[in-house]
């Protein structure tokens, strides 16, 4: 697992430029560790976020990752300490880009925020409840077909909302408050 | 040959159409003098289009200023003389600032760069709590959404200008209509290539039929498009008119021949949408106004 803090660089996230070079920065701690990663960006001591560094930031660095055909590294992402003045900003970048992603309370709670089908997030939920789950626990709580459950977790997957391991799958949220949900190459 | 530019007595965004209308049928190597000597008044508008004007001239113009030793030096106070030294010859006695004005929330400021805005953001977070939440009887939340606006609008200078421009912010009491109502006012101004000229610049760019600065206004401010491919671009414009809309506001962008504005939905101000063929002026000038809240 990879933390690290974004207020170590700059207070305010101000600036497309500011926002590229904190992307970058989290991008090379990215490359420094292997083919999986779970990461925490954390926001609870950043001040200001505006659209542009929300869009460098959160959309950009999600982008280089999320992908509905074959994503080159597997790398998921929880956001901490989102607060209310930062939402805007971060829902904003979400809907322009159809983007999702999972932010962590602070009372340990995930949830979704962005772009994302009642199906869709229907089976996320489930499998956050239940801490990790496969394809027919799915199926069996939503009443859709197996090869629909599969379907759908398999995009959850593609845009990095679950991990997948083996023949099941983890909420990214919930992976980061238990104690040891799966082991990633860090 | 010189030509003498006659400042109205009370500059704003509207007023600051008379200045225009003397300097745009003028060559931009005519000296001109602009005379403030019976100035009585200035929005931060009016002073940050004063800098941009000064830059937009290829010969560097003079400046009388204003003989009222109170508008001196509130104009001081708010650092214009200290920009408009290196941009006009000045004349005239300059008075110092008087002791701390508390409607001033940002003097005019330089924006050339992406770390003047963070400078605008770290300055003005310091003062804006108290002049919004308790001058203005806004809510608390406003404090962020306004600085949030505040460095788009910069921003837009950094990325689409092509030169540096000015900021300034202020509350004041609004006099358009009867018994005035107090308002903080965000005022951006740069001389550089302007809206139109911008979104000209995007690649594959096909002028339609018709095309003119208040179109690229439209098609900017209004549907958010940018010179950039990227479709990450556009937010922030957007993002300021959800602010204004949410807070009652005001949104007035000129630029060009043409202004556009987000009208508020209350009756505090009355403006028209787009207005064309006006004189003209290079870059943007953008002005956010946000009213107190009244129960």
């Amino acid at each position: 697992m990879l933390r690290k803090s974004v207020c170590e660089l700059y207070s305010n996230l101000v600036t497309r430029p500011t926002g590229a070079a904190v992307r970058c920065e989290i991008e090379q701690e990215l490359d420094r560790i292997g083919d999986r990663a779970l990461t925490v960006i954390d926001f609870s001591h950043v001040g200001l976020l505006d659209f542009s560094c929300a869009d460098e930031i959160v959309a950009k660095l999600l982008l280089q990752y999320v992908s509905t055909d074959a994503p080159r590294r597997e790398v998921y992402f929880v956001f901490r300490g989102i607060s209310e003045s930062h939402m805007e900003a971060i829902e904003a970048v979400l809907e322009r880009h159809k983007l999702a992603l999972v932010t962590q309370q602070t009372d340990g709670e995930s949830r979704l925020l962005g772009i994302i089908g009642l199906e869709e997030r229907r089976a996320w939920e489930i499998i956050s409840q239940l801490g990790a789950g496969a394809v027919a626990d799915v199926a069996e709580a939503t009443g859709l077909t197996r090869d629909a459950a599969e379907r759908m977790l398999d995009t959850l997957w593609r845009r990095r909302l679950l991990i997948r391991y083996d023949d099941g799958y983890v909420a990214v949220g919930s992976a980061t408050v238990r104690a040891e949900p799966m082991r990633l190459d860090a | 040959m010189t030509t003498v530019i006659n400042v109205p007595h009370s500059l704003e965004d509207k007023s600051f159409e008379q200045v225009l209308d003397q300097v745009a049928p003028l060559p931009l190597d005519e000296k001109i003098i602009v005379d403030t000597r019976h100035a009585r008044w200035a929005s931060p508008y009016g002073l940050t289009a004063l800098l941009a004007l000064a830059q937009s001239r290829a010969e560097r113009p003079i400046l009388y200023v204003p003989e009222a030793e109170n508008v001196s030096s509130y104009w001081s106070r708010m650092d214009f003389f200290k920009h408009a030294a290196e941009l006009y010859d000045i004349q005239g006695r300059v008075k110092s600032a008087k002791a701390t004005e508390t409607s001033v929330l940002l003097e005019v400021t330089s924006i050339s760069k992406s770390d003047d805005v963070h400078d605008v953001v770290d300055k003005i977070q310091q003062r804006a709590q108290d002049a919004l939440v308790k001058n203005l009887n806004l809510d608390a939340k406003i404090t962020m959404r306004f600085t949030m606006a505040l460095s788009e609008v910069c921003q837009n200078i950094v990325e689409h200008a092509g030169r540096g421009g000015w900021v300034a912010v202020q509350t004041y009491t609004w006099r358009v209509r009867l018994g005035g109502r107090k308002v903080v006012v965000i005022a951006v101004a740069d001389p550089g290539i302007g809206f139109r000229q911008s979104l000209e610049s995007m690649p594959g760019f096909q002028r339609k039929d018709r095309w003119d600065d208040g179109q690229a206004l439209e098609e900017t401010v209004m549907r958010g498009a940018s010179r950039f491919r990227d479709p990450g671009r556009g937010q922030g414009l957007a993002g300021v008119r959800r602010f204004v809309g949410n807070w009652d506001g005001k949104l007035s962008i000129r630029s060009g021949t043409a202004r556009i504005a987000v009208l508020p939905k209350g009756d505090w101000d009355e403006d028209e949408p787009l207005l064309e063929n006006l004189s003209y002026f290079p870059g943007a000038q953008v002005q956010i106004t946000i009213p107190e809240r009244v129960a």
